[in-house]
């Protein structure tokens, strides 16, 4: 079977998926945890609870108040110590409430039953209300609060739920892991989102470098009305939403448009996962799957890892000496995620791996003149011309950056990871890109 | 775990392609049609290659150290390709200052005036060898011939006029060979006159699959050049085989197979579109069948490839890439 994916641009970097094999482990309490507020795209949430309250595992802490926004939960029971600016991935310091940790007493209304619970009570209106409230963004990586997707504008509808468990980041384990130990939990997810967007169909989308979670998924599936499983060719960025939808329905989102122009709704299996929990177990968004590995580690692994959690923790439970040979650390995968300052930045709503590179691999190479060869042009899923978007954003020409389609960059580094000179071609499409945004925002003021 | 964390912007992956690795495959790709010509033209044809990779990559080096004042890219390989590609495109008796010349053209006029590596409108080698043409017009058509003299450094060896210029001189009957299978065997193999390293056809091709398996060039280019080269000398020869010679002689003969693998397909000075390439190679075969067809020259490979090079801007601007998402009708 000739299997799909997208036809226009895209690379196949070294896979590296290093923890493919490993369980996922639960990772021990802390003794201390850092909940940022702002987890998600959209404004962060205003905090609810103040120095010296007492705060159990699902406890509301902060309340997302404009409409894009996510609420934020406590992922431990004991005492909020302070509200303090903790640096998070992004390098900045932002507020998140500091919590010491007593015991792990949890909120009443939580089923903590490992029962699946396949019968699905609530109506379209009030699954949406419980995602909202159980806090769930998406869990691929951009924190698209997800009741927000399923809020549809006077007009719109869709047909199909798209579930994205491609996972086309090298290195990353934690949704393929997900797939193999959580099938069942998942395909109700899939069911819940059915049921929320009123649609009949579900693709699972699934790289077929993951041959074992597509068999299964695809197995367990076949009982289930609506939902089929997409075996998918190797090829980054397959995870951008906009891709997926054109590698499954051959569908092009117009530019500046959403996925729900197209009558798509896409979502992370993880969070299709967290939608479950949400909805059948009433359990808040208080925990995730991170991969945490590298190349020239002994051991990698995937946890299962409370909110706020440092990301330390997870190297102390590998019992690895992260040595000097670490030279680079990412939240993310390598391609998209961001380049860290420390071990000791806590577990986010979107940290999907931690990925350790060594010194040969961290540092960037000597950036030679560009040899007009296309490759980038070639490599862009979105038919931008990189080379020319590097040149016009150097010389702070932005009219023309806009003209040449800044603004539909995707940012998936396809264009400076193929490129032979090392031109840092993203880096300069990034300084056009905002100030296309900025350009955009000013005219819309006037 | 170093102190100092690499803080960088995504991706923080990079491919294993590079500059070097691409300008020595191209090296690498030359070979077969290097060994050939040393076989036909003995150590002539060696020291001609050697003089033109060490005067052009000194050339790189003398003016980027010593006039532009920065560090010298002699060695990346692209220097290297355009004295090998420069040399290809002499005869084998070619006295060395010609050759010298032809290299401080090439490289110090033609790439490193317009800012080095890259930024070259026109494709280096063969500005330099259209300059010796102009120049030394004598020493650049006396064609060794090949088999002879092989060991011999002597210029004074046998010569032989090379089939486009017998085309050129006498027509189809100054060929009489013309559609023998031995005859196009010669030219497969490279048993006729001409510049060192285009004549034999079978060498340079397989240099060419070379680069399409190491994904140095695509089909594009050589394919659909050497296809508009058939069609436009094709209709001519069916309209009167006794006046014109057949497509598949324009193929095999002189600079064209050399020329659509390797000087055409320089990415520099060639289109980075699928579609831009394909309008450039059309436009070079066009344009090298009417100067052979109809032109002072018995061969039009060079000046086609370097027309189309000067079109190059304008066919980015016009071809550019299927925007994602530009394209679809809203709603």
């Amino acid at each position: 079977m000739r299997m799909k994916t997208f036809p226009q641009g895209g690379v196949h970097p070294p896979e590296n998926k290093i923890s493919a094999e490993a369980p996922i482990q639960v990772l021990d309490r802390p003794s201390r945890v850092q909940i940022h507020l702002g987890q998600h795209l959209g404004a962060p949430a205003v905090p609810l609870v103040q120095k010296g309250d007492r705060v159990r595992v699902g406890t509301r802490i902060g309340e997302g108040k404009s409409f894009i926004s996510a609420h934020v939960h406590s992922s431990v029971s004991g005492t909020v110590v302070k509200i303090d600016d903790v640096l998070d991935a992004s390098g900045y310091r932002r507020p998140a409430v500091v919590i010491d940790v007593e015991g792990d007493e949890w909120e009443e209304s939580i089923d903590r039953s490992p029962e699946l619970v396949r019968e699905i009570k609530l109506d379209a209106h009030a699954i949406v209300e419980r995602i909202k409230d159980a806090g769930v963004v998406g869990l691929g990586g951009a924190c698209f609060p997800t009741h927000v997707k399923y809020m549809f504008p006077e007009g719109k509808q869709a047909d199909t739920v798209i579930i994205n468990a491609v996972e086309c980041e090298p290195y990353l384990t934690s949704d393929h892991r997900l797939m193999l130990e959580r099938a069942d939990e998942i395909l109700v997810g899939a069911q819940i989102l059915m049921k929320a967007s009123g649609v009949n169909r579900v693709i699972i989308g699934i790289e077929a470098n993951k041959p074992d979670a597509i068999e299964l998924m695809a197995r367990k599936a076949r009982s289930v009305n609506g939902i089929e499983v997409a075996p998918l060719k190797v090829q980054y960025p397959q995870g951008a939403e906009k891709q997926l939808i054109k590698a499954l329905l051959n569908r092009e989102v117009p530019s500046g448009k959403l996925p729900l122009d197209v009558g798509c709704v896409v979502n992370n299996v993880g969070t299709a996962l967290a939608v479950y929990e949400a909805v059948q177990k009433n359990k808040p968004l208080v925990e995730r799957v991170v991969t945490f590995t590298g190349r020239h580690l002994e051991r990698s692994g995937n946890f299962m890892v409370r909110l706020g959690v440092p990301v330390s923790a997870m190297a102390a439970r590998l019992e690895l000496n992260i040595s000097e040979d670490t030279a680079k650390v990412i939240s993310g995968g390598p391609m998209m995620g961001k380049a860290i300052a420390g071990l000791e930045i806590p577990v986010t709503k979107g940290t999907s791996g931690i990925v350790l590179l060594e010194a040969g691999a961290a540092q960037r190479l000597t950036v030679q003149n560009c040899i007009r060869c296309g490759r980038c042009v070639t490599a862009c899923p979105m038919g931008l011309e990189p080379w020319r978007l590097e040149k016009l954003a150097q010389l702070d020409r932005f009219e023309e950056c806009e003209a040449a389609g800044a603004a539909d960059c995707i940012e998936c580094g396809s264009c400076s990871y193929t490129c032979p000179s090392a031109r840092p071609l993203l880096d300069y499409i990034r300084h056009g890109k905002a100030n296309v945004m900025r350009m955009r925002a000013e005219r819309r003021q006037k | 775990m170093s102190r100092n964390l690499v803080i960088s912007l995504s991706p923080h992956e990079k491919g294993d392609e590079s500059v070097q690795k691409i300008m020595w495959g191209v090296v690498i790709a030359l070979a077969p049609a290097l060994l050939s010509s040393i076989y036909y033209f003995g150590w002539n044809a060696l020291r001609v290659v050697v003089l033109g990779m060490v005067f052009c990559m000194g050339t790189e080096y003398l003016v980027q150290t010593f006039m532009m004042k920065q560090k010298s890219t002699a060695l990346d390989g692209s220097a290297a390709v355009t004295g090998l590609l420069l040399a290809f495109n002499v005869p084998a008796a070619i006295p060395w200052w010609q050759l010298l010349v032809g290299s401080v053209v090439a490289v110090g006029i033609a790439k490193l005036a317009f800012g080095g590596l890259g930024k070259n409108p026109f494709n280096p080698a063969l500005v330099g060898r259209a300059f010796m043409l102009a120049s030394f017009p004598v020493h650049m058509t006396t064609w060794p011939k090949p088999l002879e003299n092989v060991w011999s450094f002597g210029v004074d060896a046998v010569t032989a006029a090379t089939p486009l210029g017998k085309l050129s001189e006498g027509g189809v009957a100054a060929l009489p060979n013309l559609g023998s299978l031995d005859f196009y065997k010669d030219l497969l193999l490279g048993r006729v006159g001409g510049c060192i390293g285009e004549t034999a056809a079978l060498a340079i091709l397989l240099g060419g699959i070379y680069m399409l398996y190491r994904k140095i060039i695509t089909w594009h280019i050589p394919v659909v050049y050497l296809a508009s080269l058939a069609a436009t000398t094709g209709v001519f020869w069916l309209l009167d085989p006794g006046k014109y010679a057949d497509p598949l002689f324009h193929v095999l003969a002189g600079g064209a197979m050399l020329g659509a693998w390797f000087m055409a397909t320089d990415m520099v000075t060639s289109p980075m579109t699928a579609r831009g390439q394909i309008i450039f190679a059309v436009g070079g075969g066009v344009i090298c069948g009417l100067i052979r067809l109809f032109g002072a020259y018995p061969e039009g490979c060079s000046y086609s490839i370097l027309i189309m090079n000067a079109f190059v801007p304008l066919i980015d601007r016009a071809f550019p890439p299927r925007r994602f998402g530009r394209e679809v009708t809203h709603g």
